[in-house]
């Protein structure tokens, strides 16, 4: 037993020796560059210095990074990091907000997103969103999902718009559930229903990018399961970048991963190797729950 | 990742159940280091009493194998450990399971050692049983330490002894059959230090592969049959 009694001595004197020194707090500062690789050949979204600003706060601080085509792109990071903030810079749903200013960079497929040949609404059709909180129109489910197509003129005569509106929510996994019931209300769908009824909504209209804030957060496990599916089978025809809180989620959807924090891009990767081997410090400590 | 990690996450409880996988593994690194000692002993000395201690304590070996089996399992079922966390959870189960080799062969020396005190000691081989068993046990001391300390870089000169072990095995080996040819007669004595010498050399591969573990866990490469020199190579390369 002695041998064992020294050992657990040992390991109790090396992490009091390394208490006393921390060595690591240097190597908590934010990094020069974002580490890994943040950019991709022939991306669908480049995004290069951008800083955000609410008023004189920085919420945004210099990032640059590349949204491939087809690829799931999981933004993680502590609340207040900055998530969604660029998130919906990417969209331009911040342009709302009158304090906010944004400089740097954005393209979508080499479209200058803030530049003034840009309009916002075909933008929004093209990178469309999703929300936190399902937030059907209260409306039936069939004018939900009708709305955008007949607002841009997608769709002219009553059956074309009948074949969009099938054709959306079965891409949301959603038409065997509602096929008989298109007339009544949205809003009488459950959580996880609504959310999906939410992404027929945007993929009608048929964006380029969807771009998703935490869009299981208000749902029950088998709902999330249903949705991040979803998100597997959407991103055959869709790029896809999605906001989460739940690291399991972003490991299980995304194919790389952003880690935020404070306004900084630190890290980011493959999705595989920031949960396994992340370079950064910060990363790490984030996805272990080392925060307190 | 280095020492100091433990014990900083936001979760206290969680902190604990990391910190008793530790003290469990440490506890159980303790008693396997004896028992390789314990067992060498034993032989060396004809002393079957120390041996039957060796065969005693394998019991609470295998306990505690268990125990931090299931102490491992029910992190990566409630908590979902990532990154350094989910290496030190993968790192230790397949540590843990050298660990348990390492007393059975521990065993097995103290099973000879009750043969050949019971039948009569061999002629030739202890002093091959002796050099290569204070080669091993002193891989074991350093590649246990160097888990308690997170020191990879340590792992590397431990594969490097290793190999030194796998030599020095081949040549006694080699010595004892041209004994055995020599005087037919003491076979059936030579060939207990032979299995001996065996379960020395398997208990260096063991203690290699904890190293290789390690290294997994601090750095987060696999460095599994792969040599020495690209062993070095990847602790090295940054990326």
């Amino acid at each position: 037993m002695d041998t064992a009694l020294q050992y657990n001595q040992a390991a109790r004197r090396a992490s009091a020796d390394a208490d006393s020194e921390n060595p690591m707090l240097e190597e908590r500062a934010y990094p020069e560059e974002t580490i890994g690789e943040p950019l991709v050949d022939n991306p669908k979204m480049s995004i290069r210095n951008v800083d955000v600003f609410y008023d004189r706060d920085q919420a945004i601080n210099n990032v640059s990074l590349d949204i491939g085509r087809n690829e799931v792109v999981a933004l993680i990071g502590p609340s207040g990091c900055g998530k969604t903030t660029f998130l919906r810079a990417l969209n331009r749903m911040n342009d709302i907000i009158d304090t906010c200013r944004i400089r740097g960079e954005l393209r979508l497929d080499d479209e200058d997103i803030y530049g003034s040949a840009m309009d916002v609404v075909e933008l929004r059709a093209r990178v469309g969103m999703v929300f936190q909180k399902p937030n059907p129109f209260p409306k039936s489910i069939y004018e939900n999902v009708a709305y955008g197509p007949r607002l841009h003129g997608m769709a002219e005569k009553r059956h074309e718009l009948d074949d969009v509106v099938e054709s959306s929510l079965r891409k949301a996994g959603l038409w065997d559930e509602v096929k008989d019931r298109l007339q009544q209300s949205g809003t009488g769908l459950s959580g996880g229903q609504q959310q999906r009824l939410c992404i027929a909504r945007s993929i009608a209209v048929n964006p380029e990018v969807v771009l998703m804030d935490e869009p299981c957060s208000a749902l029950d496990p088998i709902a999330t399961v249903k949705i991040e599916e979803l998100i597997a089978e959407l991103s055959q025809s869709y790029t896809i970048v999605i906001v989460t809180h739940s690291m399991q989620q972003a490991a299980r959807v995304s194919h790389r991963t952003a880690y935020f924090h404070l306004g900084h891009l630190i890290e980011m990767n493959e999705t595989n190797k920031i949960f396994t081997a992340p370079d950064h410090r910060l990363t790490e400590d984030y996805i272990t729950g080392r925060f307190g | 990742m280095d020492k100091q990690h433990f014990g900083q996450h936001s979760s206290s409880q969680f902190n604990e159940e990391l910190e008793s996988i530790r003290d469990h593994m440490m506890e159980m690194g303790g008693l396997v280091e004896q028992q390789v000692g314990e067992a060498l002993e034993a032989l060396l000395t004809a002393d079957s009493q120390r041996a039957e201690r060796v065969l005693e304590q394998e019991k609470r070996v295998d306990e505690l194998e268990i125990t931090i089996d299931e102490e491992c399992a029910r992190v990566l079922a409630l908590r979902q450990p990532a990154a350094s966390d989910l290496r030190m959870i993968i790192a230790v189960t397949k540590a843990v399971s050298d660990l348990e080799r390492i007393g059975d062969e521990s065993s097995k020396i103290a099973t000879m050692a009750i043969t050949l005190a019971r039948e009569g000691e061999s002629p030739h081989g202890y002093m091959e049983v002796r050099h290569i068993g204070n080669q091993v046990r002193h891989m074991l001391r350093q590649t246990l330490d160097a888990f308690v300390r997170f020191d990879a870089d340590k792992a590397v000169d431990i594969a490097e002894e290793d190999n030194a072990v796998d030599m020095e095995y081949r040549s006694a080996m080699r010595s004892l059959v041209t004994f055995m040819m020599e005087d037919p007669r003491s076979i059936s004595s030579i060939l207990n230090i032979i299995w001996s010498l065996r379960s020395l050399e398997r208990v260096g591969d063991h203690t290699s592969n904890i190293g290789e573990q390690l290294i997994f866990m601090v750095k987060g490469k696999d460095v599994r049959h792969i040599s020495v020199a690209e062993m070095q190579r990847e602790l090295k390369d940054p990326e």
